[in-house]
């Protein structure tokens, strides 16, 4: 085996992509080859290391230095400083992985990462994901072997359902009954199926597993089919992320050369196979339902239940159907034990949850914490607060399903069912930070404009009930609401999840009645005082210029597309409220801060 | 269906013959080929939608019942550049609204339309994932992160000499 004093890795994940790493990961080949380095120190692209804010993320070991956006330039700098005399190069490191005397803190003692626990990411950012080898390497495809060698199907599934482990998908339904429902129904054929259209706005863990870790998943799948007795699967995987599906092509092509995949898997009577399948940009079809007619080739428009999937599902045969961080977490509880899982956790959710972190947030990125954890510990711990001093307003899980969670529940430990009870939901896993500057009546017509226009218009409730909701919103932030308009978005919101089809549907109204429900007085504001609190809905701004503060100097006449400003020389503009546009150009240019919106 | 546009494009129905006889017996064929069918002539338009419906001998109605639901399928030619602005939640809070206006008002076309020399074609996407870079636009495969409106003209300039 080849043996390298030093490991260099690049993260590959879809933020440190976006913002140049495969240029980085171009340019170290290079620096290296010229440096005569190429036998000595090995380059690994990797998965996400979660640190989407700080990236191109690159780590090199064995000192664990943690480089920070790093761009082109600074490559040749580490290549001759640290990988040839072995300097490391601590201007370039992460701000938090250096103790103050110079020395580099390892991973976990770093703030973002001193309160994770990594299980369904444990491989990200590890191991490099084009590499069958490195995955089987650190036990991958053991816990296949073991179930395919030494267990019955019946006794898999009872490991997964003393696991306590549940969907991580949004719902929270117990994983392993999930999987003796499928493998008890009747049926000459039957198909297991990944989700992984992760459709939600500001959610992106599922895309970091496929693409950092694929192969756990494919290696679930495979046990998943052992337990239920099926021999075919489909992964649903949205088009939006092409670097998930290349490494996923790329993981299904190891496998199956490997014979992980395919026929008599470990020399047993066991086959079993997966192929891809892409979404085509239908946020409906996250649901089962829609997500098989899509496979099928039908519209992604979904059905009434029962009969439930596992019964009649893909092809009108019995399907089990798991989300993708489901299954990355299948594994290690095969290996590990069902005993190991359950000390994860609170009571009734077991194991760790994978958050995106967005918005206003210092570290955006990826976080897995255990069950139980606070939003106060995610948020200011990990997550480093809120930028430019600005006040936290709220948190909001779950997507155009979930809910806004103020300020005061921010002690709430999270698992499904707290979430449940102060009006949000886990969702999948999108956490997006809102600090003063947003309007949460803004926010609330953000999200039904999203379900408005993603509502497949099968049942009535959700095609014309979201609608309507819409346009009351839009009213109220055009300044044109009405006395009982609160009171009617609440019962067309009951109403609704009351009578919808589908999870889509029934979970719709959830974003305007949590921010009702905190955020009364902002709707309030907009009502009756006509007033945007936030400084968002721009037909209820005005922008002003302060006669006090403003010396005459002219920029802003010049800066206003709709010549609405004028005034003489040197004394006081004044803005023509009928031609303002409020585009906001006049405050940018002003160098007294004289123009004020609000 | 009309014969010249099936001989103005014998190589490109060539090629999606191809991807129809390696699909047709397989499960739930039609959403592989037609992803591959825009792949290969840009958009869907209904000649496209009519030889696919004859080769799996399902209703062209139907097939122009998927084309119509999902996003991704178009029935008009896209332009050179397509810009995809980000809308999901993370980019929305971090102002891609003002992105977006901006470029409407810098290409002069409305999200879902394209230019007329077809150079670009302006989309508001759905989330691309790339929160942390929040707030986000694409061009084609290319990302561009950490957005304020004054970069958008920049940027499309660099394309537009191209």
């Amino acid at each position: 085996m080849e043996f390298f004093r030093s490991h260099v890795l690049i993260c590959g994940g879809t933020g440190c992509h976006s913002s140049g790493s495969a240029d980085v990961m171009e340019t170290f080949k290079a620096e290296l080859a010229k440096n005569n380095l190429e036998n000595e120190v090995k380059l690994v692209q990797t998965g996400c290391f979660g640190l989407c804010a700080v990236g191109p993320v690159v780590i090199v070991y064995p000192e664990g230095a943690f480089y920070s956006r790093v761009s082109v330039e600074d490559v040749s700098r580490i290549v001759s400083e640290h990988l040839l005399k072995g300097r490391i190069v601590t201007d370039l490191l992460y701000h938090d992985s250096i103790h103050e005397d110079e020395a580099i803190k390892s991973l976990n003692e770093v703030d973002f990462y001193k309160k994770q626990k990594r299980l369904a990411l444990r491989n990200c950012g590890v191991i490099d994901p084009e590499n069958i080898d490195e995955y089987i390497a650190f036990d991958g495809y053991k816990a296949l072997g073991k179930v395919l060698l030494e267990m019955t199907p019946e006794e898999t599934i009872d490991i997964i359902k003393a696991s306590g482990l549940r969907g991580r998908g949004g719902a929270g339904f117990p994983t392993g009954v999930k999987w003796e429902f499928t493998a008890k129904a009747e049926g000459d054929k039957k198909y297991v199926c990944c989700n992984a259209d992760e459709g939600d706005p500001g959610a992106f863990m599922d895309r970091s597993v496929l693409e950092g870790d694929p192969h756990s998943v494919l290696e679930a799948m495979a046990i998943a089919g052992y337990a239920i007795g099926a021999d075919q699967g489909y992964i649903y995987v949205r088009a939006e992320y092409p670097i998930a599906v290349k490494r996923l092509t790329i993981a299904i092509g190891q496998a199956r050369e490997a014979g992980l995949l395919g026929k008599n898997i470990f020399g047993t009577d066991f086959s079993f196979d997966l192929e891809l399948r892409l979404g085509a940009g239908a946020f409906v079809c996250g649901e089962e339902t829609a997500l098989m007619a899509s496979i099928e080739g039908r519209r992604g428009e979904p059905r009434p239940r029962p009969p439930f999937p596992a019964v009649k599902g893909l092809f009108g045969k019995p399907t089990l159907l798991n989300n993708v961080e489901t299954y990355a977490n299948i594994p290690q509880i095969i290996l590990n034990g069902p005993e190991w899982f359950q000390t994860i956790g609170t009571e009734k959710s077991k194991g760790t949850k994978v958050f995106a972190l967005g918005g206003k947030i210092n570290n955006t990125g990826l976080v897995e914490v255990p069950m139980g954890t606070t939003l106060r510990e995610i948020i200011y711990e990990i997550g480093g607060g809120i930028p430019n001093g600005k006040e936290f307003k709220a948190a909001q899980t779950g997507g155009p399903s979930g809910g806004c969670i103020p300020a005061r529940h921010l002690d709430t430990p999270i698992d499904y069912d707290s979430l449940t009870k102060i009006g949000s939901m886990m969702g999948s896993g999108g956490l997006i930070v809102m600090d003063e500057d947003n309007c949460m009546v803004d926010i609330a017509r953000f999200f039904l404009d999203f379900t408005v226009d993603e509502s497949c218009g099968k049942c009535p409730p959700c095609r014309i009930g979201t609608k309507r909701m819409l346009e009351i919103l839009d009213r109220i932030t055009k300044g044109q609401g009405k006395e009982g308009d609160i009171e009617k978005l609440e019962e067309l919101g009951k109403n609704i999840k009351a009578s919808a089809l589908c999870g889509l549907g029934q979970t719709a109204p959830n974003p305007v009645l949590s921010t009702i429900q905190y955020f009364r007085d902002e709707y309030e504001a907009h009502i009756r005082d006509k007033k945007c609190p936030a400084g968002i809905c721009q037909a209820l701004l005005q922008i002003t210029i302060q006669a006090e503060l403003c010396r005459g100097c002219g920029l802003c006449v010049k800066a206003c597309p709709v010549d609405a400003i004028s005034g003489e020389r040197k004394s006081a503009h004044t803005i023509d409220q009928s031609k303002c546009i409020k585009c906001g150009a006049c405050m940018e240019k002003c160098p007294f801060k004289a123009i004020v919106k609000g | 269906m009309s014969a010249s546009i099936l001989l103005e494009n014998k190589d490109k129905f060539a090629e999606l013959q191809q991807t129809i006889d390696e699909y047709k017996d397989k499960e739930g064929p039609l959403m592989p080929i037609m992803h591959k069918a825009q792949e290969i002539f840009g958009y869907l338009p209904i000649e496209v939608q009519e030889y696919i419906a004859e080769a799996l001998d399902i209703p062209v109605s139907d097939i122009y019942g998927v084309a119509t639901f999902y996003s991704q399928f178009t029935l008009k030619p896209q332009g050179k550049y397509t810009i995809g602005v980000c809308m999901g939640t993370a980019c929305y809070v971090k102002g891609s609204q003002a992105i977006l206006d901006e470029l409407i008002k810098e290409l002069d076309i409305k999200p879902g339309d394209t230019t007329e020399d077809y150079n670009f074609t302006l989309e508001a996407t759905r989330c691309l994932g790339a929160c942390g870079l929040a707030p986000v636009i694409m061009i084609n495969d290319d990302v561009y992160g950490r957005l304020v409106p004054s970069d958008i003209k920049g940027i499309i300039d660099k394309y537009r000499n191209r």
